[in-house]
């Protein structure tokens, strides 16, 4: 069940990441598509009799890589947002506002 | 007969746990602004938190696990007021009005 | 499975997708980041109910508490560009909105990946390796009596120590940008407040404790440096917001010190097995218990380090003043 489950975050994810233009809901879409993809790994490490601990451990590094990869893109953002004002991509930008309200 | 009493006593203190727990959610969603919003959620939760404790310790029948638990209540009683506290601080000065019946 | 247990399950896994999509879907970004955090915590529920108590830790720490409190600063720090003291700042929303044939166009293919992912998931062949059976025979014979602790750091340490490096060049790709801290807009009540401090002073012995727990109970239970670095990392994250730390976390060289000294004794752990056996952290036989805690203890105080550099971004002051 949790297979499925998974495999439905990683969907939802994936769509969400193309459709949307703000980066930092991209970036929050990227870290989610991880999450699923861990769920995925868990669930087939509990196919057998015994849970399988090689998957778990390849979570934990994941979990770890996706918040320094997270952290960067974040950061990466934030210095996009210095630069330009805005946190879109620069042929997105054209047609949307300056973010922050009044700027 | 004693563990028959015991998964009683257990299921009595969760489910009253869990009730709080849904008394404060229904708080939070009806309430009309922040500050009874807080009150609602952590007077509420914290003690849902704590009969769910009870009946989890009654449960376990080990003195030390029961005192962890314990001590686990605690640290979630105080982050839970001071983060409310942070909260309700910088909406009062930032000007949010307190809520009075129109 | 009881019945009980399989309601649990299909609520827990029903509403991940649904929390996915209504945090990805909400207008505002404050909104969506706390949705965000919300899926962390049932995620969290959903890893100990497949039976993963330490991912389960890891998730609760890393994933919901620390990346939270990334998202958070950032988005707070896209809506303060414009430096207005006398007005709110207006809440940072998404603002492009597509049109229905581009959303339609992304939705065929998304869902066709989706179908044929699940097809393929629900029909995997039986396996052929009994990787289990496996790890308990090793574990066995080795002298850590953890399985994912073992698999983390004795059978697959080289994954572990390219995985730190992977998290020492976030840290330096982060301070390369140059960003400055965001600054707090609380009120002086607020960031001064009693209530805070004593807060922190209750709160960090505890974690300190907990902490180092964790990564001394790994090698037999659900633990280890990732949950220990994890839980202190969120107590440097305490400091710097309660003022305690100054952003850039201290004089450069020794904050540039404590980031590679994770790696840096992973490595030469390394060097020193191969030197003894012949095979790169292929432990010698007796060594390994006081090797892995010793690796995992360095371990945990880098990890701690770079998640709070990660979350204040302010590259470490030079000698002699220029930030």
């Amino acid at each position: 069940m949790y297979l499925l489950s998974g495999v439905a975050v990683f969907a939802v994810c994936a769509y969400a990441l193309v459709v949307h233009a703000h980066l930092i809901r991209k970036v929050i879409a990227i870290n989610m598509m991880g999450s699923g993809v861990f769920v995925l790994l868990t669930a087939i490490a509990r196919r057998g009799d015994e849970t399988d601990p090689v998957p778990h451990a390849m979570v934990l590094t994941g979990i770890v890589v996706a918040v320094s990869a997270t952290a960067f893109a974040l950061a990466v953002v934030r210095k996009l947002h210095e630069a330009t004002g805005h946190a879109y991509l620069p042929e997105e930008g054209e047609d949307a506002p300056p973010d922050g309200g009044g700027g | 007969m004693i563990p028959a009493l015991i998964n009683a006593a257990s299921m009595f203190f969760v489910v009253a746990g869990a009730f709080f727990f849904l008394a404060g959610t229904v708080g939070l969603l009806r309430f009309p602004d922040v500050y009874t919003r807080l009150h609602s959620l952590t007077k509420a939760d914290n003690t849902g938190l704590g009969l769910m404790m009870v009946g989890l310790a009654i449960q376990s029948g080990s003195i030390l696990v029961a005192l962890k638990m314990a001590l686990a209540w605690l640290f979630v009683l105080v982050s839970g007021a001071t983060a409310a506290h942070l909260i309700s601080t910088t909406a009062l000065k930032s000007g949010l009005r307190i809520w009075r019946k129109e | 499975m009881s019945f009980a247990g399989l309601v649990l399950d299909g609520l827990l896994a029903l509403s991940l997708p649904v929390l996915a999509w209504r945090a990805l879907s909400a207008r505002d970004l404050y909104r969506a980041v706390i949705l965000f955090i919300t899926f962390g915590v049932i995620l969290a529920l959903a890893w100990a109910r497949l039976g993963a108590p330490d991912i389960a830790l890891a998730e609760a720490a890393i994933g919901a508490g620390i990346t939270g409190a990334l998202l958070l600063n950032t988005v707070g720090g896209l809506s303060r560009k414009n430096d207005k003291d006398d007005e709110r700042p207006d809440e940072p929303t998404d603002r492009v909105g597509r049109p229905w044939r581009t959303r339609l166009a992304v939705t065929v293919p998304v869902t066709i990946l989706a179908g044929g992912l699940a097809w393929a998931v629900l029909s995997f062949p039986a396996p052929v390796v009994d990787m289990p059976s496996l790890v308990g025979e090793a574990v066995a014979e080795g002298e850590v009596s953890h399985p994912v602790t073992a698999v983390l750091l004795d059978y697959r340490s080289y994954d572990t120590f390219l995985e730190i490096g992977v998290l020492l060049l976030a840290a330096l790709c982060v301070w390369s940008l140059g960003l400055s801290a965001v600054r707090s807009t609380a009120p002086e009540a607020v960031s001064g407040s009693p209530v805070l401090a004593g807060f922190v002073r209750l709160l960090a012995p505890a974690m300190v404790v907990s902490g180092v727990y964790l990564l001394w109970a790994g090698t037999s239970q659900p633990g280890g440096a990732f949950q220990a670095g994890a839980v202190l990392g969120a107590l440097g994250v305490v400091m710097v917001l309660t003022g305690l730390l100054v952003p850039s976390l201290g004089r450069g060289g020794v904050v540039r010190a404590g980031l590679a000294l994770g790696f840096a004794v992973f490595l030469l752990v390394g060097v020193v097995s191969m030197l003894a056996t012949g095979g790169f952290l292929a432990y010698p036989e007796g060594f390994e218990y006081g090797l892995i805690l010793a690796i995992e203890f360095f371990l945990t105080f880098s990890i701690a380090l770079t998640l709070t550099a990660l979350f204040t971004t302010v590259p470490p002051r030079e000698k002699g003043g220029g930030a």
